[in-house]
C-alpha cells in the first residue's frame, strides 16, 4: 500500500469514529438543551443498547433485534429520567453531576453482573469481519459505511423532527424558554422525559453500529463519554451540524495520532483537545464566543 | 482558637485511642491494618471535602492525585540508578544525603533516593501539577470542571497504564518501609501494626486540625461566601479564583500524601489505585459525610472505606457505592449526618420539583 492510499485508510477510518463520536454528542447535547444538565451516563446507553442487541440477535433476526435494543434502551433512558431526575430539577449543578455519575456507576455494574466481562460484539451487518471494500486503494469494512450512512440517517432525521415536527418544535421551545413553553400549553417536564428518551435511543443506535468494528465490554461506556462529551462542546453544545464537524475532526486527529505515536495516547488525544477547548473556546469551534457563558467570569 | 473547636480534635484522638485498646485487648488487631488503609484514604477526602464542600467545585480526578503520590515515591525508592552510580549529578546527590544503597528482599543492592526526599519530591510534584492542571480548570463550571478533572484522571490513568517505568498493568511492589523519625516508620508489617495506626492517625487528625483552621480564617470565610454567592463575593472584591485554586491545590496536596503514605505500608501500588472508579468513590464519601462537614466526611472516609476492605459489600462494591450516592443526593442532600427530621421524610419522599 502506498502513501497516498495509506493517509485515505486513515481518513476513512478516522471518518467512522469521528461519526460515532457525533452520535454520543448528539446525545450530550440533546439532554442538556432541555434540562441544563451534562449526563455523565451518556456512554452507558451506547453500550447497555448493544449488549442489548447482541443477546437478543440470538432469538430473533438482526434488524429486529437492533430496532428492539433501541428501543429498550430509550424507554430505560426516559426510566432514569422518571426516577431521578424528575425529583431534583432545581438542585444545584454538583448534586446533579453526582447523581447522573451515581446512575452510570449502577448501570455499569448492573450490566456486569447481567452480561459479565466478556467482550461481545454483533455480527456483522453485511459481509464478514474481512469483506472489505477498496475506496482509492484503501481497504476498509462495509461496516463503517454502515456507521457513517446511519450517522447521516441520525443527523438529517433529528434535524427534520426538531424543525418540522410539532414534538420537535415543542421540544425546543422548552429547551428556549420554559416557562413561555408551559404557557402554550406544551407539557415541559414530558418533553424532558422525551429528550433523555431520545437521547438514550440515539446512544443505542450509535452502540449497535459500531459494537461489529469495536467489539462491546460494560466498562467502555466512560471513554466513549468523554469523546462525545468533547465532540460535544467542539459543537457549541446543540448546534448539530457543526457536533457533525466536530466528531469527523476529533475522529480524523485520533485516527493520525494513533498513526504517528502509541495506541495507549489515542484516548489522551481527546482528553488533551478537550481541555484545550474548555480553556481557550468553551463556546466552540464553531460558534461566536458571546455564547461562552459556561465560563465561572 | 476556641476551645470548642479542638474539643471535636480531642474527642477524635481519644476514640482512636479507645478503638486500639479495645482491639488489641479482644483480639482483632487486624482490624487495625484495613483502619489504618482507611485512614490514608480519608486523608484523600479531607481535602476534597475542602474543595466540595467550601469551595464548592466537584473533582472527579482526585485518584490521579492519590496515584501520583503513590507512583512518584513508589518510582524514587525503588528504581535502582547503581549502573550511573558514578554520573555527577548522583554523587552531588549523594553526598546531600537524598540517595542511599539498600538491600531489596532478593539481597540486591539498590542505589535509589531515601523515602524522605521522595515525599518532599511527592509534595512539589503534586502541588505544580494540580497547579497546572487548576490554572484552567478552576475557571469552569460545575459540569465542565467535573469533566475536565475527569479527563485529568482518565490521563493518570493511561500514563500508568502505558508505561513501563510505572509497571503498566502490574504496578509497582517492594516498596520499602519510610522512616518517619523519632524512631517510628511506616511499615505493613505485623509487628509495626499499631505504630502505623498512630502514625496514620496522627497526620490524618493533622490534616483535619489545618482544614478546620483554614474554614474559620479568613480564607475559609472567603470560600464559604464565594459557595453561598460568587458572584456576590466577587463584587466584594474577593479573589473567588485565587481562593479556589489554593484550595484545588491543597486537596491534591492532602491526596497525595495519602497516596505516598499507603504505597509505603502496603509495599506497592498497582492501576487500581488510578481508576475514575476511585475518584468517583472519594465524591461519593464527601456527598455521605455532608459536603460541608469536615468531620463528617472523615468519620465516613473511614467507615466506608473500611467496610469496603473487609469486603463486607462482595462483588457489588461499586454498585453499592453508586447506589448510597445516588440515594444521599436524591433524599439527604446535606449528607448522612444532616437528615432531615423523620416528620419530614413523608413530605420528602413524595416531593416533586415544583415548575
Amino acid at each position: 500500500m502506498d502513501q497516498s492510499s495509506q493517509i485515505v485508510q486513515y481518513i476513512l477510518s478516522g471518518l467512522s469514529n469521528g461519526a460515532i463520536y457525533a452520535l454520543i454528542g448528539f446525545g450530550f447535547a440533546i439532554i442538556y438543551n432541555a434540562t441544563g444538565i451534562i449526563n455523565f451516563a451518556q456512554g452507558e446507553f451506547l453500550i447497555v443498547g448493544a449488549m442489548t442487541a447482541v443477546s437478543l440477535a440470538r432469538v430473533v433476526p438482526l434488524p429486529v433485534a437492533i430496532a428492539l435494543a433501541v428501543l429498550i434502551t430509550a424507554l430505560l433512558g426516559g426510566l432514569v429520567e422518571l426516577i431521578f431526575i424528575r425529583r431534583v430539577r432545581e438542585a444545584s449543578v454538583l448534586r446533579l453531576i453526582v447523581i447522573t455519575i451515581g446512575i452510570s456507576i449502577v448501570m455499569r455494574e448492573a450490566m456486569l453482573h447481567i452480561w459479565d466481562e466478556k467482550v461481545r460484539a454483533l455480527p456483522f451487518f453485511t459481509g464478514t469481519d474481512v469483506s472489505t471494500i477498496s475506496i482509492l486503494g484503501a481497504h476498509i469494512s462495509p461496516q463503517a459505511l454502515w456507521v457513517l450512512g446511519v450517522c447521516a440517517v441520525i443527523v438529517t432525521g433529528l434535524t427534520l423532527f426538531y424543525r418540522y415536527t410539532l414534538m420537535g418544535r415543542a421540544m425546543r421551545a422548552c429547551a428556549d424558554d420554559r416557562m413561555a413553553a408551559r404557557l402554550c400549553g406544551i407539557n415541559a417536564r414530558w418533553m424532558v422525559t422525551l429528550s433523555f428518551m431520545l437521547s438514550a435511543g440515539i446512544g443505542a443506535m450509535a452502540g449497535c453500529v459500531i459494537s461489529p468494528l469495536t467489539q462491546t465490554q460494560y466498562d467502555m461506556g466512560a471513554p466513549l463519554a468523554i469523546k462525545g462529551f468533547t465532540v460535544a462542546i467542539l459543537g457549541g453544545l446543540g448546534n448539530s451540524f457543526a457536533a457533525v464537524a466536530a466528531g469527523l475532526l476529533l475522529g480524523l486527529l485520533e485516527a493520525f495520532t494513533v498513526s504517528q505515536f502509541a495506541s495507549a495516547y489515542k484516548e489522551a488525544v481527546s482528553i488533551v483537545v478537550l481541555l484545550l477547548i474548555l480553556v481557550f473556546r468553551p463556546s466552540g469551534l464553531f460558534t461566536r464566543s458571546d455564547i461562552g457563558n459556561l465560563r465561572a467570569h | 482558637m476556641p476551645l470548642r473547636r479542638y474539643a471535636p480534635v480531642m474527642c477524635a484522638a481519644a476514640m482512636v485511642v479507645l478503638i486500639q485498646v479495645a482491639l488489641s485487648t479482644t483480639g482483632n488487631p487486624y482490624y487495625m491494618t484495613q483502619i489504618t488503609m482507611s485512614a490514608f484514604y480519608a486523608m484523600v477526602v479531607v481535602g476534597l471535602c475542602l474543595l466540595m464542600g467550601y469551595a464548592g467545585q466537584a473533582s472527579l480526578g482526585h485518584a490521579g492525585f492519590f496515584a501520583i503520590g503513590g507512583y512518584v515515591s513508589a518510582v524514587l525508592c525503588t528504581v535502582n540508578l547503581l549502573p550511573y552510580r558514578d554520573a555527577a549529578v548522583l554523587s552531588a546527590l549523594r553526598s546531600l544525603g537524598l540517595l542511599h544503597i539498600w538491600k531489596d528482599i532478593y539481597g540486591a543492592e539498590i542505589l535509589s533516593f531515601v523515602p524522605w526526599a521522595a515525599f518532599v519530591a511527592v509534595l512539589i510534584l503534586a502541588a505544580v501539577i494540580a497547579l497546572l492542571i487548576g490554572l484552567p480548570v478552576i475557571r469552569l463550571k460545575g459540569h465542565y470542571m467535573a469533566m475536565a478533572t475527569l479527563g485529568f484522571g482518565l490521563i493518570v490513568y493511561r500514563i500508568v497504564i502505558g508505561t513501563p517505568l510505572f509497571g503498566q498493568a502490574d504496578g509497582i511492589s517492594n516498596v520499602p518501609p519510610f522512616p518517619v523519625g523519632f524512631g517510628l516508620q511506616i511499615n505493613g508489617r505485623a509487628a509495626f501494626r499499631v505504630e502505623n495506626y498512630y502514625i496514620a492517625w496522627a497526620v490524618l487528625l493533622g490534616m483535619m486540625v489545618l482544614s478546620i483552621h483554614l474554614v474559620h480564617s479568613r480564607i475559609g470565610r472567603a470560600l464559604r461566601s464565594i459557595h453561598e454567592n460568587e458572584e456576590a463575593a466577587h463584587s466584594l472584591g474577593i479573589d473567588t479564583y485565587r481562593y479556589k485554586l489554593a484550595t484545588f491545590v491543597l486537596s491534591a496536596v492532602f491526596a497525595a500524601i495519602g497516596g505516598a503514605m499507603m504505597t509505603h505500608y502496603n509495599g506497592s501500588i498497582g492501576p487500581s489505585e488510578a481508576t475514575v472508579m476511585k475518584s468517583v468513590r472519594y465524591v461519593v464519601i464527601v456527598a455521605v459525610g455532608g459536603m460541608a462537614n469536615l468531620w463528617g466526611a472523615m468519620l465516613m472516609g473511614v467507615v466506608l472505606n473500611f467496610l469496603s476492605l473487609r469486603g463486607v459489600f462482595g462483588t457489588f462494591d461499586d454498585a453499592v457505592f453508586a447506589i448510597i450516592l445516588i440515594v444521599i443526593m436524591l433524599y439527604a442532600p446535606d449528607g448522612l449526618l444532616r437528615m432531615p427530621p423523620i416528620h419530614k421524610w413523608k413530605t420528602l419522599l413524595t416531593r416533586r420539583s415544583r415548575e
